[in-house]
């Protein structure tokens, strides 16, 4: 039987989380004090050595990710917390278990980079998240131990594309959340052009333990090439729908069956989504797949966000990926044309193929058009939505054709 | 009913703060209203087309009048599967309205959301924001019953 294993969540359901005492208590802060002691250049070596990746979906080392912020006056930390990939609610589910552990892993942040000012850019479906943080933040102050490190909360407003790092500094200014073109990279000019490093609400958790208990440690946990550990959140037919915490070497089928519980009402496995509402699907002969960034990039998936959207045999995958057209038709932010044009015709195709009107031609068609899109699309965005039709047309390709003309 | 001049003047000194702005403004109000709007470009200094822009640009913010309960659906795959279609059926029958509109006596607006982030209760909706999981048809009237 696969176990967890907490890092992130290492103190959820076992402190108070609205009480930094709690926190402190359990061990919290001294980390960014021994962080403290140490030279920046040394915090940055030891996150990059643990080869912490980006937990958001990107994958990136986080310590390489911070040795590119040159020398200047003014740096930035910034947090991602725009959760919008449907499945995903691990985010949420770490700030209101403990949001000291972000705030330390920013102050960290801080100290490796130089950094006075951080934000925290929450998503405006949880507006009950800002006042928790706020808290957390004002406690964090009056305890003093951020230093002179102060960090503000801002509010999204329910722009999925935010989510993507220049879109979400757009946001931040006060302008329309479209993404830039990069390079320059925020990490050399970010927010108000100035560097800035932007992580992940997971990533950032991950730091007290790595700088406590060192990078070997980290390195040494789950898969070689992605270390540690992966809060995954389950939904769909799923027994259990809950978030967990896991090495990465766990598979996927240890994640549906043996934390999930396996399928809903006692019904058959027929295929799961990984990472969100762009991530692919996977069919059963691919579920002894483990779950680090790279085994599943393998098997052209995604780890992505960690979500885990379970569908029994009952569920039409062509109708599920129809409305998945239509959340990317939403959410594109309409400044590039490959992005806007093209969520705009996967919709339009997979209507067609989803009420009986398609042929053969329709779906040579997609197929072309989602090649375009993940090559010429600005962000990740445009690039990452045609990943659900083109797996399901690799995987599923006869539900596909069960409803074209003939 | 606080003056939207004044809930925007609080902003003005913030970086980027027009965002917050709005958020303070739709809080009061429900939405931003048109002449909102107006000051906001003033006071930030941006015309009014672009500050017309930013508040479009989100959807989480309204520049069209709501009522005082906004129920929102979440339509994305994981409530799609969990039956979000009957719900908002039931919904619309139980309201007499459809989808994007507000009952004539200003009390409920029903709108659709992508992902709220509450995944783990599918179907779900939101009611000024405060998620409800595991919703099924036949309780949507007690949920009404409860907005006063």
């Amino acid at each position: 039987m696969a176990e967890e294993l907490r890092i992130v969540l290492r103190n959820a359901d076992k402190i108070d989380a609205s009480n930094i005492n709690d926190y402190i208590k359990a061990g919290g802060y001294t980390a960014l004090e021994k962080a403290r002691r140490m030279e920046p250049r040394a915090v940055i070596e030891e996150v990059k050595k643990a080869n912490l990746r980006g937990r958001g979906g990107a994958g990136f080392n986080a310590g390489l990710k911070w040795s590119f912020v040159p020398p200047a006056e003014t740096k930035y930390v910034v947090c991602n917390l725009d959760e919008g990939e449907p499945g995903t609610y691990k985010d949420r589910t770490i700030v209101q278990k403990d949001p000291q552990t972000l705030l330390e892993g920013m102050a960290i942040c801080a100290h490796a980079i130089g950094s006075r000012q951080g934000y925290i850019y929450c998503r405006g479906e949880y507006p009950y998240l800002v006042e928790h943080l706020n808290n957390a933040i004002a406690q964090a102050k009056a305890a003093g131990v951020l230093g002179d490190f102060d960090i503000e909360v801002r509010m999204g407003g329910g722009a999925y594309v935010c989510g993507e790092e220049t879109a979400l500094i757009e946001s931040i200014e006060g302008h329309r959340g479209e993404p830039r073109f990069k390079p320059p990279f925020p990490g050399v000019a970010g927010l108000w052009a100035q560097p800035t490093v932007v992580n992940n609400v997971e990533t950032f958790a991950n730091l007290p333990e790595i700088i406590n208990k060192g990078a070997d440690w980290f390195a040494s946990i789950g898969a070689a090439s992605y270390p540690g550990t992966k809060v995954l959140t389950l939904t769909g037919d799923v027994v259990n729908r809950i978030a967990i915490e896991v090495p990465t070497n766990t598979t996927i089928r240890q994640v549906i069956y043996e934390f999930g519980g396996g399928i809903r009402n006692g019904r058959k496995f027929k295929a799961v989504q990984i990472g969100g509402t762009s991530g692919g699907f996977i069919p059963e002969s691919l579920l002894d797949t483990p779950i680090d960034f790279d085994s599943m990039r393998n098997i052209g998936a995604t780890l992505g966000t960690g979500a885990v959207f379970v569908m029994d045999d009952t569920r039409d995958i062509v109708d599920i990926v129809t409305r998945i057209a239509k959340f990317f038709e939403h959410e594109s932010c309409g400044k590039c044309n490959p992005c806007r044009e093209g969520t705009f015709r996967c919709y339009e195709i997979m209507k067609k193929i989803n009420r009986g009107a398609a042929t053969a031609r329709d779906i040579d068609n997609i197929t072309v058009l989602a090649r375009v899109m993940q090559k010429a699309a600005l962000c990740g965005l445009g690039q990452a939505a045609p990943g659900p039709i083109m797996t399901t047309l690799q995987h599923f390709r006869h539900e596909y054709e069960r409803k074209l003309l003939s | 009913m606080a003056n939207y001049r004044d809930i925007i003047a609080r902003y003005q000194d913030k970086p980027g703060g027009i965002i917050e702005a709005y958020h303070a403004l739709q809080r009061e109000f429900n939405y931003i209203p048109r002449e909102a709007v107006k000051e906001v470009a003033r006071v930030f200094r941006l015309s009014e087309a672009q500050a017309y822009g930013v508040a479009t640009f989100y959807s989480y913010l309204s520049v069209e009048p709501r009522g005082n309960y906004i129920i929102r659906m979440c339509e994305s795959a994981p409530c799609h599967i969990a039956g979000a279609d009957e719900i908002i059926k039931a919904f619309e029958r139980e309201l007499g309205i459809k989808v994007g509109q507000t009952t004539p006596d200003g009390k409920f607006t029903l709108e659709l959301t992508e992902c709220v982030g509450q995944c783990q209760g599918t179907p779900v909706i939101t009611i000024n924001s405060v998620p409800h999981v595991g919703i099924t048809p036949d309780q949507i009237p007690a949920i009404l019953a409860l907005c006063k």
